[in-house]
């Protein structure tokens, strides 16, 4: 109990410190003010953008409902409908479970039995290794995703291997990157956890080139950013994925994407992933659940049904920033997965910003109208 | 739907609705503006004018809030949005907007990065240029013929979860 209970305290500071440098989103240009031109009284006097800004932070606080998960209404409440309900439980519990962990099981057997020979006899030949070690790992997740009885359903091209390319997918919970290795064996970029995930992390995931980060420690970006340039220049590394929300969300929303994978100068592949909540709610609050208690839930669900969409491959703009960028792809996932987006200052709403936010703009007004002065 | 508020009747809506003039026609955003008038944070300065927007709001109750939000409706007229702006300027609710009222605004709005002297000389510049002195006071009329016919783009959407 008290090692779930030191789990849930670090994710909350994790939360915390995950959010992006605020400073870096703040809009270069003014809204207030746009036209240019003579000043006159009236420009003066229409505050409107500031007051519509301020209004929106007063009604809406969209930022936390991103990580409500609303609990499904209860069906079984009435005399007819509450037998069946326990005949479910009964199933699920019983028959699905034991099941799934078999399976689970076999399946493991099988990958460690073919894995770790593998592994350590064919050092020498790395390539038919990496290829072995590629096709046991996406058998592994097709096993988990069977645990579960996932159905999902692929739609797009497949992703493939090519040199400059990163993937980017909306996140939910830490199957979504189960889901997606089944088909294809990405390598992803991760928080190094403790415990089981942590054992699992450090040897099988390290064969298919995962990047451990460090959120905790500052100077980490850098060394990340470069490992990333590094791993996205070589062509035989498997494709990057990278979840640029930085943190789960309730799959009802998307939230602000981090620049980090967009500046990597390479095309950007955007994956939607949809979960249908009918069957079980696939968001994994970290700040309530541990991950085994999550997979659990999971595994005595009736079935984890989601849609995978592979959208078409973008590269920047001219003329565009990374972070519009990043706005534009998270418009299209958001779109393709039905996902409502919450705008980036939502973050602003929630922690709380220092001044600095509230004189940029003042300072922005100032110029503008100093300017606009000069004209005459 | 199993969740209601539990502290708003029927009855407490629809007045607050009519209070409004209709301009929140959906009985979920009502709700919705509710919890948040319940959750209001008072230190919340996000922007130059948060403070001064929620110091207006802070002493009404509910059905006065709805109102004073409704300008903000999408729906809203133009002098209803004109209204407001001018009763944000006019601080001491006394119908008029001095030389004064607008430089403490036009403080709030640009910060350090403007002196006292060069928001006055800004400020006397274009009252002369429209037609008034420093000394003038604008009213609501005033306001609403400075805007022209071009409505202020004011318009808030309330989320319904």
């Amino acid at each position: 109990m008290s090692s779930t209970a030191g789990k849930l305290v670090t994710s909350r500071s994790e939360l915390e410190l995950d959010h992006p440098n605020i400073e870096d989103y703040l809009p270069s240009g003014s809204s207030i003010n746009e036209p240019r031109g003579k000043l006159r009284l009236r420009d003066l006097l229409d505050i409107s953008p500031t007051l519509t800004e301020a209004a929106g932070a007063i009604v809406d606080d969209s930022f936390t409902r991103c990580f409500k998960s609303n609990p499904p209404e209860p069906w079984n409440w009435n005399i007819y409908l509450f037998p069946l309900w326990c005949c479910g439980v009964v199933v699920r519990y019983c028959l699905l479970f034991p099941l799934r962990c078999i399976t689970l099981a076999f399946g493991w057997f099988i990958f460690l039995s073919t894995f770790i020979p593998v592994h350590s006899l064919l050092k020498g030949q790395d390539r038919l290794r990496k290829k072995i070690e590629r096709v046991l790992v996406e058998m592994i997740c097709s096993f988990f995703v069977a645990s579960w009885t996932g159905v999902v359903r692929y739609h797009g091209p497949r992703p493939s291997i090519r040199p400059k390319q990163v993937y980017v997918a909306n996140h939910t919970s830490m199957i979504d990157f189960i889901v997606l290795e089944q088909m294809t064996a990405f390598a992803v970029i991760m928080q190094k956890h403790p415990g089981w995930v942590g054992l699992l992390q450090s040897t099988i995931l390290e064969s298919v080139g995962c990047i451990w980060f460090n959120r905790s420690e500052a100077k980490d970006r850098e060394i990340v950013a470069r490992k990333l340039r590094n791993h996205v220049q070589g062509t035989d590394n498997n494709p990057l994925l990278i979840f640029p929300e930085g943190t789960c969300v309730n799959n009802n929303y998307t939230v602000m994407f981090k620049k980090g994978a967009f500046e990597l100068d390479c095309t950007v592949c955007p994956i939607a992933i949809k979960y249908n909540k009918i069957f079980v709610d696939a968001f994994w609050n970290s700040r309530k659940q541990s991950f085994t208690m999550h997979l659990l839930q999971l595994m005595t669900s009736w079935a984890v049904v989601c849609e995978v969409w592979y959208l078409e491959p973008q590269t920047i703009r001219p003329g565009e920033t990374a972070i519009e960028f990043a706005e534009r792809v998270r418009d299209m996932i958001s779109h393709r997965a039905g996902l409502k987006k919450v705008p980036w200052d939502g973050y602003l709403k929630y922690s709380r910003p220092s001044s600095k936010h509230s004189e940029r703009k003042q300072q922005s007004f100032a110029e503008s109208i100093l300017a606009r002065l000069e004209e005459k | 739907m199993g969740n209601t508020s539990s502290m708003l009747t029927q009855y407490d809506i629809e007045e607050v609705q009519s209070h409004c003039q209709d301009l929140f026609e959906q009985q979920e955003i009502l709700l919705s503006l509710y919890q948040r008038f319940c959750q209001l944070d008072r230190n919340f300065a996000m922007n130059p004018l948060s403070l001064r927007l929620l110091k207006m709001v802070d002493g009404l109750n509910f059905k006065d809030f709805v109102a004073f939000l409704s300008a903000f409706s999408a729906k809203a007229s133009l002098k209803q949005k004109v209204k407001l702006i001018f009763q944000v300027y006019d601080s001491d609710c006394n119908g008029k907007v001095s030389f004064k009222d607008i430089i403490e605004v036009l403080r709030d709005l640009s910060g350090s990065f403007m002196s006292d002297e060069q928001r006055e000389q800004v400020l006397s510049q274009v009252l002369n240029e429209a037609g008034y002195t420093n000394d003038s006071f604008l009213t609501l009329e005033d306001f609403i013929k400075v805007f022209g016919s071009c409505k202020p783009e004011m318009d808030v959407e309330i989320p319904v979860d």
